[in-house]
């Protein structure tokens, strides 16, 4: 076989695929229940409903999409760059460390210390993924090794400072971090709603990677360096200064979700606080084709099958587990049809 | 007689062979024949579909209509592999070898049933050394592809087929990366291929070759064959028009006015890189108003000094001035600064971004800079006018400026390239391979443009590999090999052979 | 430092170097088959876990200990023919498509194991492979409890990487499948199929990473457990690197690699050991491999076409 390209794909090509990858993904759904011994139809529904079926659903889903905003755009902007940042957990702690230990040692005052932590958390994510970065940029080392095993150097890291140095004197022995006192925490959107201002702020930073990604010249820069470094070289992009920046940004970004998380919605840093966001974002940005807004509706899309998922398995009994198959389903079925939208299978 | 001998002895038979790629055809109901020891000369400009037609009969792609028999056998569509077993071996054009592996590696790739174990190198390395006694094709079989020049290469390729017993060998430009005393050795292997009783169908675009080499001319236009000719009833003239449809006219620049030096090179290095040659010491003047034209064989260092010009590359030892001044800091931005226009050799993987629109592509080397952007901020109505002045200065055929670029022809991204270059006003222009692959129009149309840049003005350095280029558009040659400058040629003071010498080494100054 | 050597001199020591490197040997070798012939594999992670599982399953249902290994490779294949299939005829992304078929693949284990065992608390033993008695060697002092108190397993994977040099090395199909690594252009001429031999390279390569994973549940320890891979699969990858993708390097780079390991673990036990905190003992194979990849980037030899598809008749 071979594949051809296709000049102008039809709009029914081009959207059909994609539909009909999601609706393959939901007919795995319904394997999947089957095999354990489920009403596949009802499993669906039960995972709809637990997503969106009422408010307290629909505000769960919404926290659960926030740090999966945040880490869908850090791998946006990187993969954009063609920087392979699997390391976006690490990033995420980093920025989850950092906002507990200006929040908490300080003793800042709260409108002084949020931005601080906001700042400090972006700084620190910013730093864990330079490493990896000048590593390939200077030395030529794969970065997709290096990242990834920063997630495991960076758990341990964690694992250390909870039972020693960061270790809650009144956690009663487990593994946490103290708390951040109440004016350190990002207040709710709206009062009474579990919805804090973590949320705002990832619309917000979609919103600014949207920006400059078609506005800027770091954005072109990023584009050309990412679709083809040689010629970028050659035209006289700095591909590797653009490396870097976008290194910080793609960092920056992982970190805030850390930081969301921690100050909007935990309240102290565990060493279980993030379930794989950064491992998830990189199917949220894979879903929304890299686009920073697609990645809002793709993370919404996300968060509703694991929080689907969850309330599902309470009442039907499928494991949870069905969400992560599905979520990888999705994401290699979905790369196959956007593929087949821009070319078509001969024989040959 | 002929018709007799013709219904004996044929080997091979290509019966309305179409091809189609989108809305191209490419091959149009080409048929023909091929004799028992016969030379047959195909020939046609860039695009003509010569190596589509080649790469049928190979197997490479599969023709939508028409058939191919060989042996009086058809041959299965899209498989090499049948091919080769039906005694067809190919030298492509650009070679097919592993180059961190070795030439007996290569050799043997393929030619044993896969799960055989044992490699059988012994008995291999004697048969191969034995083929290149008989056939005049020295290379050494234990010797790693990449420390290879090219002429060796394709002798490896040759050998290839050869080892699995080819009986049609089929050469694809294979004159066009060597110097004339190898293309009068690799004519010599072929006389001793035929005199074997094999066949060779050979691929040029180049008349004084095709009517060196071949019994028989087959000339393919726009994908159709429009003429097959005995070769010693025609002549050159002849099959220019067959082949264009006009007599060929090569532009003939006016006496060059050599001005100022912009831009001097003395005792230049660069380190090698890999498997690329650096340059070692040289000096090079490039004057106002002037064509340097660079001769050479591929991987001499042309590479090096394109880099160096680009801005890709820094000196390791020497100085280089730009109008008088000595260069301290040097990058491709630095490059652009001093007004130095490159046309990269290769204008797919370093001329464009293939996912670009063409106002991203138009605006690639000045992004940053007013009225493109200010302070960091794109302005895209700008960008689509410049590349809008681009398409409509230089005639880029195009749907519009916002298609991507890789929807176009090779000819018309070229020209996008060169006006995205003289739109800059270039001062020095780096002329890599401008035209290689490109239709005799286009071919044309950036020749004519780079002789009117010189008459504004501009120093241009033009580096090919194709001899009869250079010496078509040059004011002075020079010639690379390993990485060192021969002294400056005034136009027409040397003959190809003698420049052939040059290249194959010989007059270099080893002291210096 | 005489505790270094104490532990250096105890025959226990040289055993363990041996069993943790077995898992490592098999998925080296695998992710090296599958990068000799130009594919990058990330699926490594994820197929390991599930051949840990798979092979443990299926002793636990009833099947003996060979033919536990035998699904746990035909499982790794499966996973293999997917990544394959995607990344090969379709040309899809190998770092995208390599971290799908881990997400995949690890997902499935956990789903499956949820499935067969909703209510356990601890999980369920099986009784492994046990160390074969090789008469004469084993009963040599020390040397026979360093060296040949190993199970058929661990021998096996050193069986292995004599058979994956010598294919490469000494076969037509190794020169095959270096090729496709090198100028897939120079397979398809010489008539043979770069798709056919990537993918087969990627399915067996994966099968051997399962077998890998395997060797965790059925020998070195007798359970499975969520996330008991634990980043070895990546580990691999640096390995493959370390070793210039050279299988008989490789080998050596995970015994290597498998030594510093069971130092560590040795090391935390001791007095001074003490002093240091436990992580610190446990971020060392990540920070070594990391290391390796920083100690190579200069002269890694990486075949030449590693991660280019090939696309039949591409103009």
């Amino acid at each position: 076989m071979r594949l051809d390209p296709i000049a102008a794909p039809s709009p029914a090509r081009t959207l059909g695929l994609p539909a009909l990858a999601l609706g393959a993904t939901v007919l795995v759904a319904m394997g999947l229940a089957l095999i354990a011994g489920a009403d596949p139809l009802a499993t669906l529904g039960l995972i709809a409903r637990g997503a969106a079926g009422s408010k307290f659903a629909l505000l769960e889903t919404l926290n659960r999409a926030t740090p999966l905003i945040f880490t869908g755009l850090a791998i946006s902007v990187a993969f954009r760059a063609r920087l392979w940042n699997i390391g976006a957990e690490a990033q995420l702690y980093a920025g989850a460390l950092v906002t507990v230990v200006i929040g908490t040692q300080l003793g800042l005052p709260g409108p002084l210390a949020l931005p601080l932590m906001a700042l400090g958390a972006v700084l620190a994510g910013a730093l864990v993924l330079l490493g990896p970065v000048l590593l390939k940029t200077r030395l030529g080392v794969d970065e997709v090794v290096t990242t990834l095993l920063l997630n495991f150097i960076m758990a341990l890291f964690i694992s250390y400072l909870l039972e020693g140095p960061l270790k809650d004197p009144m956690g009663m022995g487990w593994p946490k971090s103290p708390a951040l006192p109440r004016d350190a925490r990002l207040p709710r959107i709206v009062e009474g709603l579990r919805l804090h201002w973590g949320f705002g702020l990832a619309l917000l930073s979609a919103l600014a990677v949207w920006v400059m990604q078609t506005r800027t010249t770091l954005g072109y820069e990023i584009r050309a360096t990412g679709l083809n470094a040689e010629a970028a070289r050659f035209a006289g992009i700095p591909v590797g200064r653009v490396l870097v920046k976008t290194a910080l940004i793609s960092g920056g970004l992982a970190a805030l979700a850390g930081f969301s998380e921690v100050a909007g919605l935990k309240g102290n840093l565990t060493a279980d606080l993030s379930p794989g966001f950064g491992y998830t974002g990189i199917v949220v940005a894979m879903l929304a084709l890299l686009h920073p807004l697609g990645v809002v509706v793709s993370a919404l899309f996300v968060a509703g099958v694991f929080v689907g998922a969850d309330s599902m398995s309470r009442a039907a009994g499928v494991p949870t587990y069905i969400a992560d198959i599905l979520l990888a389903t999705a994401l290699l079925f979905m790369v196959l049809a956007i593929l087949l939208t821009k070319v078509r299978v001969v024989r040959g | 007689m002929t018709e007799t001998k013709e219904a004996q002895d044929v080997v091979l038979r290509l019966s309305g062979i179409t091809k189609r790629f989108g809305a191209l055809t490419a091959n149009d109901a080409i048929s023909f024949s091929l004799a028992r020891g016969e030379v047959v000369a195909l020939l046609g400009e860039n695009g003509a579909g010569k190596t589509t037609l080649m790469n049928i009969l190979f197997g490479h792609y599969t023709a939508d209509e028409g058939t191919v028999e060989v042996f009086g056998q058809p041959l299965p569509p899209g498989l090499p592999g049948a091919a080769l077993a039906a005694g067809v071996g190919m030298v492509h054009q650009h070679f097919t070898l592993a180059d961190n592996m070795t030439v007996l590696e290569n050799i043997l790739l393929g030619t044993a049933p896969l799960w055989r174990p044992g490699l059988g190198r012994g008995g291999a390395r004697q048969r191969v050394q034995q083929l290149s006694r008989d056939f005049g094709l020295a290379v050494h079989p234990d010797a790693r592809v990449a420390t290879l020049s090219v002429g060796e290469r394709q002798r490896v390729e040759i050998l290839k087929a050869l080892y699995r017993e080819a009986r049609i060998l089929i050469l694809d430009e294979p004159t066009a990366v060597l110097t004339p005393q190898e293309s009068d050795a690799l004519f010599e292997t072929l006389r001793k291929a035929v005199a074997q009783g094999l066949s060779v169908i050979f691929i040029s675009h180049k008349l004084h070759e095709v009517t060196a080499v071949s019994s028989r001319v087959l000339v393919l236009r726009h994908g159709r064959l429009v003429g097959e000719v005995a070769t010693a009833e025609t002549d050159r003239h002849q099959l220019a028009e067959l082949m264009v449809g006009a007599e060929i006219t090569p532009p003939a620049p006016a006496e060059a006015r050599p001005g100022a030096t912009l831009l001097k090179l003395e005792k230049v290095s660069t380190p090698a890189r890999g498997n690329r040659t650096g340059l070692r010491g040289i000096d090079l003047e490039l004057k106002a108003g002037q064509i340097l034209g660079l001769a050479g064989v591929s991987g001499n260092g042309q590479g090096a000094l394109a880099d160096l010009l680009s801005g890709l590359e820094t000196p390791s030892a020497g100085t280089m001035e730009l109008t008088g001044e000595t260069v301290t800091s040097w990058s491709p931005r630095d490059a652009l600064k001093a007004r130095i226009g490159r046309i990269p050799e290769d204008r797919h993987t370093t001329g464009t971004i293939a996912d670009f629109t063409l106002t991203e592509n138009a605006v690639l080397e000045r992004y940053a800079q007013p009225p493109i952007a200010t302070s960091g901020w794109m302005d895209w109505s700008a960008a689509r006018r410049a590349a809008e002045q681009v398409i409509e200065t230089y005639d880029v055929r195009c749907p519009g400026p916002e298609t991507r670029i890789r929807l176009l022809s090779g000819g018309n991204m070229q020209k996008l390239i060169l006006g995205r270059v003289l739109e800059a006003q270039p001062m020095i222009i780096l002329a890599n391979q401008p035209v290689r692959g490109l239709d005799i129009g286009a071919v044309t149309y950036v020749q004519e443009r780079l002789i009117a840049a010189r008459d504004a003005g501009a120093a241009v350095l033009l580096i090919s590999e194709d001899l009869d280029e250079v010496l078509t558009l040059s004011d002075v040659v020079r010639v690379i090999c390993e990485g060192r400058l021969s002294p400056e040629f005034p136009r027409g003071s040397k003959t190809p052979a003698e420049l052939g010498q040059w290249m194959a080494g010989q007059g270099f100054d080893d002291a210096a | 430092m005489t505790e270094i050597i104490d532990i250096l001199i105890s025959a226990s020591f040289w055993a363990a170097v041996l069993r943790i490197a077995s898992p490592l040997i098999f998925a080296t070798l695998g992710e090296l088959i599958c990068e000799r012939a130009g594919v990058l594999n990330l699926g490594i992670e994820g197929i390991m876990v599930f051949g840990a599982f798979a092979g443990w399953m299926a002793v636990y249902a009833g099947l003996g200990l060979w033919p536990g290994v035998l699904v746990a490779l035909l499982a790794g294949m499966a996973f293999g023919a997917l990544h394959a299939l995607l990344t090969v005829p379709f040309g899809l992304s190998q770092h995208v498509v390599g971290l799908g078929i881990t997400m995949l693949a690890t997902s499935s284990a956990y789903y499956a194991y949820r499935l067969a065992l909703p209510e356990v608390t601890s999980p369920p033993r099986i009784d492994p492979f046990q160390p074969l008695h090789i008469p004469g060697l084993s009963d040599i002092p020390w040397l026979g409890q360093a060296l040949f108190s190993q199970t058929a397993l661990t021998w096996a994977a050193f069986g292995c990487a004599a058979l994956v040099a010598l294919v490469l090395y000494r076969t037509p199909l190794g020169l095959a499948v270096r090729a496709a690594g090198e100028n897939p252009q120079a397979v398809e001429a010489q008539g043979l199929s770069v798709a056919a031999i990537r993918m087969g390279a990627v399915i067996v390569g994966s099968g051997l990473m399962a077998v890998g994973g395997a060797f965790l549940t059925m020998s070195a320890f007798s359970s499975f457990f969520f996330e008991m891979v634990n980043g070895r699969g990546w580990i691999c990858i640096a390995l493959v690197v370390f070793g210039a993708w050279k299988p008989g390097k490789a080998l050596l780079g995970a015994l290597l690699f498998a030594g510093f390991d069971a130092l560590q673990i040795r090391l935390q036990q001791t007095p001074m050991g003490q002093l240091v905190p436990y992580q610190v003992f446990l971020m060392i194979p990540y920070v070594l491999s990391i290391l390796a990849l920083i100690l190579m980037s200069r002269r890694a030899e990486v075949p030449a076409a590693l991660m280019t598809p090939f696309n039949r008749g591409e103009r």
